[in-house]
């Protein structure tokens, strides 16, 4: 294969993000000889601390220092990656927020095709790339043919690549791309981050949670699933839906629009398992799903799948972990 | 302020059982219930309550057929304005590029100071949004979950981050921007409404109205295409429990205890 | 009256112009009160139209029924009765006020003799009663409070004043009344005339006698300036009557008179307009958009409390109270359309001013506002009005829009396929005992089984359908069901004012109906009771599985063995829509007491006076903003009641009890059955016939 293959890594103070090794992975299932080359934008001690903790995975990095860049606004990023990638390259992004921001729009200035959310590559036939997404939340998934003849922006789904064991050192070279980039503006400017509010409970750091979805049908049955984490000694957390519908506040939201959490115990009950929410779970916490949908994604990713009425079942366990706990 | 939300009519995943067609190569489309994408309710929502403070209009426009007219209508039925079906045969098996690109050109055949899409549909995809902004030159953003119209050149967006942040970006107009669910509560449309917009003439737009190369887009411009579907081999996937509710407690309270679950 | 003594028309040497006087005090008195009511008529004239002149004889009718005979006051005893003497005293006295004000006019007026003295004896008993029955009320606001006066927080200042102020109005009426009729007697009877006697232990014949010694000027004068003050206090109260909610004795009449007759359904959206699709806007949205029937209801709202008193809602801590429905609309046309100054009626819209959304979602429509309501005002036909104009703009709370969507789209509130809405006939156990055939335009029945959606579809509820089905077939009843060809009754699409939905789901069901070719139908739901019989037009008449069970049980086709559970004590909860809307309270429970052995009590609460379970249908999606659920109060009164199965005959309720139950942490001290499963659990079998089994048909899955 000739076509390049590059990752675009993000880093947040020096420390590149998770996806790095992903991406690598994914680069791998491309095509197993690729040397992949990671590139970086940025600006100052920051991303040259994010590039040498890349030495050791990329044989090559590139390095894009620029004022501009010192807060990834994807506009500007993708001016930059336009300047200096060579036509027909391959750029792996992580279906990130930043991800889907940068992704479509820089396909279309590269000229190149554009798949996204990939969970699976299954290899190369002539220009043809074969990946695997799934529709529905999860509830199929579909084999789907990319045209890479002028290039491709690959978005893969946080999470679904395992990085690579036992991979040697690359001893990687920091190649700086700088100078090709001139100054850059654009139509979009970002202004500041407003951090979630600070709120009672930092999941985050909870080792054991009790995870509820829009399986729990009402506000008013929260309650079950609180008595549950109380007789546990666990903290309560939610997906999304919960959120919208303004049963839990935001800070209670495990997801990639949320909290990432790294729990040794994650209780998903009635969450069907998009991989939004699963996203915010890192770590491979021991996982019970009871969900009454026996389709549903969230049981190929637990470790204890249980058939049932949460509203039911919830309660009954609560009872017996309070005799067992006595 | 002119906006033009784009929509597209799914199948309702919360009232369909999604399955496998015999033929394996499609989802069983017999029974199913489609509606207008949420994402782009939310959007259409979003339009709407803008217009209401500020003044102007808003366009709804989808890429398909005649099945498609009914969420038009809906979203009609909600306020919008104008309508516009994008349909041609040729059109038929675009990929998202190439619905972009028709996009595109029914933008240019119009005046727009902003454009919505949402976030993503039934395909998870969230692309069209971003390449019809670059197409145009159009700044983008998506995952957006607050909109502060500035002046009519400017507008502050927010966008979702991780952690339950925000992202605080101003744009110049025209743009395009892709909007997350939440962020507003859509009003609902009653059948009263849906009854009063059923007679009206919806304006199809082919290939030809549009100005368009009919070899940029459908099946034949297509770099990605979906083969088939299937339903995953399920791997390792989850130790189901059966029998009693009461012997599954027990061996979950086992099982917790043993990994520290409890305290 | 009696001769020589001039009557207060005569003496002109006080005023010197006293005739002149009555009569100026009268007409502008009189003009006042003209002017006034005209005022307040001019919003009644800008409503919308509403159909009240029907039936006349019916409608007098219940004029004695709840009017003269103040059918309801008695629901609250204490305040009934004070309330029927203060009635009767009014009634009494109003004759013989008008007869002051001629008496004023004209010397010599007077009822003629036998009838007079009676009806003389008559006033100065009604006087003292109500002087009496003023005392004891000014009494009962100041120190006993009764709860149902308070105002909460949020509806302003409280209303006490106003009503000691009212009452000592009246109050000095009737003390006038007796001054001027002890005064008159005393100098009748000092001037050596034939003394009328005045009623035995009455207040005027106290006073008399303590009037007995006074010099007859002074008592002349006395009478002759009561008499001015009675003038001036009548006519002050008449005027003064439209002006809060001493209102409700002038209207009192007309809103009883015109009062809804149809019991159990929704008025139309607007009446006389058949074609709804012409209408630019539905429902109510400002105050002008109410009939001048509801607005006479905000002015007959006698601001009693007992429909706030009863309203489950207002007990959960919903933000919802009837009463100041009434009290905030009146105070909005007093404020927009008042009587000194300019009309001001500024189109705003009423939710969102006055009304808040959650206040009108959370009413479950059960009725008791309605059944305890003295003056018969409508509450119902109100909030479905509003709720209507709120959907009309999109106003709908996100919880109901998911439930609405799947009913447009599945013909269900779940979202569920229709092809499975017989699936609950495939249970394999069930199938042994029971063939239900499923019916259409080729397959037909004498009796349809109108299952509707909860039954349908619900895990638990299914076994009430079941339970039900097979008492159908016990008792050789010819029936079926239409599976997938049913879509929801509509019952509460249209309560929650989705009109439009209602029609496309109730012309739908009344055709499949139709094809079905039954000439009756049963159901076990009695919110799709109510819809058949009260909503629909045009289809077989509808009976309540336990109206066909006592029917069979008083035939003789259904017995029953000894209860299975002889240590539980039951009681049965009424369904609202089975109970208040329809008045159906004695068939279930007869039903019960003919089950060998079975213990039963009533709670308090019960009959038309049933507490709501939480509502049914739309209203199981709605989360409400409440201190704590209907349902849980509800089994808390059947505990209270010494009951340990609460017995129901509704899936909403159903629900709503075994939730509660949960909720309460009651379980293993109380269960809920329904009654058609209690009956398919009781019935004494007969063995299966040949007859039987060839009727039945194999179930097939449309």
């Amino acid at each position: 294969m000739t076509a390049r293959i590059f990752a675009y890594v993000a880093h947040v103070n020096g420390v590149p993000d998770d996806a790095a090794s992903e991406l690598l992975a994914g680069a791998k299932r491309i095509d197993a000889a690729a040397t992949p080359t990671a590139i970086v934008t940025g600006t100052g001690e920051e991303l040259d601390a994010a590039c040498r903790a890349l030495q050791d995975s990329y044989a090559e990095i590139w390095k894009i220092s620029n004022e501009s860049l010192a807060y990834p606004n994807a506009e500007l990023v993708r001016k930059a990656l336009v300047a200096v990638l060579p036509p027909g390259s391959i750029v792996l992004l992580s279906h990130s927020h930043f991800g889907v921001d940068l992704g479509p729009g820089l396909s279309v200035k590269l000229g190149a095709a554009s798949v996204s959310d990939v969970v699976d590559i299954q290899g190369i036939e002539g220009n043809i790339l074969k990946v695997v997404r799934q529709e529905f939340g999860g509830q199929l998934s579909a084999h789907v043919r990319c045209d890479i003849s002028t290039g491709a922006v690959i978005n893969l789904r946080p999470g679904a690549f395992k990085p690579l064991q036992g991979a040697s050192p690359a001893g990687g070279s920091v190649v700086d791309k700088s100078s090709a980039v001139g100054a850059l503006s654009a139509g979009r400017r970002y202004l500041e981050t407003v951090v979630a509010e600070a709120a009672d409970v930092d999941i985050s750091k909870e080792p054991v949670l009790v995870s509820i979805g829009r399986g729990m049908q009402e506000q008013e049955n929260v309650a079950i699933a609180q008595e549950l984490a109380d007789a546990m000694g666990a903290v309560l957390s939610c997906s999304r839906p919960v959120v919208d519908a303004k049963w839990l506040p935001k800070s209670r939201q495990v997801g990639s629009s949320g909290q990432t959490v790294r729990p040794k115990v994650y209780m998903a009950c009635g969450i069907s398992g998009s991989f939004q929410h699963l996203a915010g779970i890192k770590g491979n916490p021991f996982m019970i799903a009871i969900n009454k949908n026996p389709k549903a994604p969230i049981f190929q990713v637990a470790d204890i799948g249980i058939v049932d009425d949460v509203l039911e079942f919830l309660p009954e366990l609560t009872t017996k972990i309070r005799e067992t706990v006595k | 302020m002119e906006i033009l939300v784009c929509v597209k009519r799914v199948p309702d995943t919360s009232e369909n059982e999604i399955t496998l067609n015999r033929a394996g190569n499609d989802i069983e489309r017999d029974d199913l219930v489609y509606s207008v994408n949420e994402w782009d309710n939310y959007a259409v929502e979003e339009a709407l309550q803008i217009v209401e403070r500020l003044g102007g209009n808003v366009t709804v426009a989808t890429v398909g057929g005649e099945d498609d007219e009914e969420i038009l209508r809906r979203e009609m039925a909600m306020g919008a304005k104008g309508s516009a079906l994008i349909s041609d045969e040729a059109f038929e098996g675009s990929d998202s590029a190439g619905i972009a690109t028709l996009l595109k050109a029914f933008v240019q055949k119009n005046r727009f100071d902003l454009i919505l899409t949402g976030v993503q549909a039934e395909d998870g995809a969230a692309q069209v949004g971003g390449m019809l902004a670059a197409m145009l030159d159009y700044p983008f953003a998506s995952l957006v979950s607050s909109i502060e119209v500035l002046n009519e050149k400017k507008l502050r967006v927010t966008r979702e981050i991780e952690g339950g942040n925000k992202e605080l970006n101003e744009t110049d107009l025209p743009c395009v921007l892709s909007i997350q669910t939440g962020i507003n509560e859509p009003r609902y449309v009653g059948m009263r409404g849906i009854r009063q917009v059923a007679s009206i003439v919806i304006p199809t737009l082919g290939a030809s109205e549009l100005g368009i190369d009919k070899n940029s887009v459908g099946k034949i411009a297509a770099k990605v295409q979906r083969t088939d579907y299937f339903v995953p081999v399920l791997g390792k996937g989850a130790e189901m429990l059966g029998g009693s509710r009461e012997k599954v407690i027990d061996k979950v309270i086992e099982l917790v205890k043993a990994k520290g679950g409890l305290k | 009256m009696v001769e020589g003594i001039h009557s207060p028309a005569q003496v002109s040497d006080w005023l010197g112009l006293g005739r002149i006087l009555f009569l100026v005090i009268h007409l502008v008195g009189l003009a006042f009160l003209s002017y006034i009511v005209y005022r307040r008529l001019i919003p009644l004239l800008r409503g919308e139209r509403d159909i009240r002149f029907d039936r006349p004889l019916t409608r007098v009718a219940r004029v004695f029924q709840y009017w003269l005979a103040q059918w309801k006051h008695p629901r609250y005893r204490s305040a009934g009765i004070l309330h029927i003497l203060i009635f009767a005293g009014f009634i009494t006295l109003a004759i013989r006020s008008f007869a002051l004000v001629i008496f004023g006019l004209s010397d010599g007026f007077a009822f003629p003799g036998r009838v007079g003295h009676l009806y003389d004896m008559a006033t100065d008993w009604a006087a003292t009663v109500v002087f009496v029955c003023m005392i004891v009320a000014i009494i009962r606001r100041l120190y006993w409070k009764p709860a149902r006066y308070a105002v909460p927080e949020r509806y302003g200042k409280d209303h006490t004043a106003d009503a000691v102020f009212l009452l000592g109005l009246i109050a000095m009426l009737m003390l006038c009344d007796i001054v001027f009729a002890a005064s008159n007697a005393a100098a009748h009877a000092q001037q050596g005339g034939a003394v009328e006697p005045l009623a035995a232990l009455s207040l005027p014949w106290l006073l008399n006698r303590a009037l007995a010694a006074t010099p007859v000027p002074a008592l002349l004068n006395v009478r002759l300036g009561i008499c001015i003050v009675h003038e001036l206090t009548f006519y002050f109260l008449l005027c003064y009557r439209p002006f809060g909610i001493q209102f409700h004795v002038i209207t009192s009449l007309f809103n009883v008179y015109f009062a809804k007759l149809d019991r159990g359904t929704v008025k139309p959206v607007r009446w006389g307009e058949a074609n709804l699709d012409e209408l630019e806007s539905f429902g109510v949205k400002r105050f002008e958009d109410f009939t001048w029937k509801h607005m006479l209801d905000f002015y007959s709202c006698a601001d009693c409390g007992r429909c706030s008193d009863n309203c489950p809602a207002n007990a959960a801590g919903r933000p919802l109270s009837p009463r100041f429905l009434s009290i905030k609309a009146r105070d909005y046309s007093f404020q927009h359309y008042p009587v000194f100054g300019r009309t001001s009626a500024r189109q705003e819209a009423l939710i969102g001013s006055i009304y808040s959304e959650d206040e009108i979602w959370s009413c479950t429509t059960c009725g008791a506002c309605e059944e305890e309501c003295p003056l018969l005002i409508e509450y119902i036909d109100k909030i479905v009005d509003l709720r209507r104009g709120q959907v009309d703009d999109g106003k709908v709370p996100q919880s109901i829009q998911r439930p609405l969507k799947a009913l447009e789209t599945r013909g269900n509130p779940y979202g569920k396929l229709e092809k499975k809405r017989a699936d609950w006939t495939l249970d394999k156990e069930f199938r042994l005992s029971c063939k239900v055939r499923i019916l259409d335009d080729k397959r037909s029945a004498d009796t349809l089984y109108f299952v509707d959606s909860i039954t349908s579809y619900d895990d638990r509820i299914q076994a009430i359908g079941r339970a039900t089905a097979r008492i159908l077939d016990h008792i050789g009843e010819n029936f079926g069901i239409m599976g997938a060809l049913e879509k929801d009754s509509g019952h509460d699409v249209r309560r929650f004012g989705e009109e439009m939905l209602f029609v496309e789901l109730s012309s739908h069901n009344v055709q499949a109906i139709k094809a079905c070719g039954a000439s009756r139908i049963v159901t076990a739901d009695p919110h799709a009771y109510n819809a058949l019989k009260n909503d629909y037009k045009d289809v077989p008449p509808v009976e309540h599985i336990a109206q066909v069970i006592a029917r069979e049980m008083d035939d003789g086709n259904i017995s029953f063995n000894p209860v299975r559970n002889a240590n539980a004590v039951y009681t049965y909860h009424d369904p609202c829509y089975l109970g208040r809307h329809n008045k159906l309270y004695d068939d279930p429970r007869r039903v019960l007491d003919a089950i060998p052995g079975l213990r039963r009590v009533e709670m308090d609460r019960c009959r038309d006076r049933s507490f709501c379970c939480g509502g049914g249908g739309l209203m199981l999606f709605y989360e409400p903003k409440e201190d704590q659920r209907m349902g849980v109060k509800r089994v808390q009164m059947a505990a209270d009641a010494g009951a340990n199965v609460i017995v129901t005959a509704c899936p909403f309720c159903m629900v709503n009890m075994e939730d509660a139950i949960k909720v309460a942490g009651m379980e293993g001290k109380m269960t809920a059955i329904d009654l058609a499963e209690l009956v398919d659990e009781q019935i004494v079998r007969r063995v299966p016939t040949d007859t039987r089994d060839a009727m039945a048909e194999e179930t097939v899955n449309v």
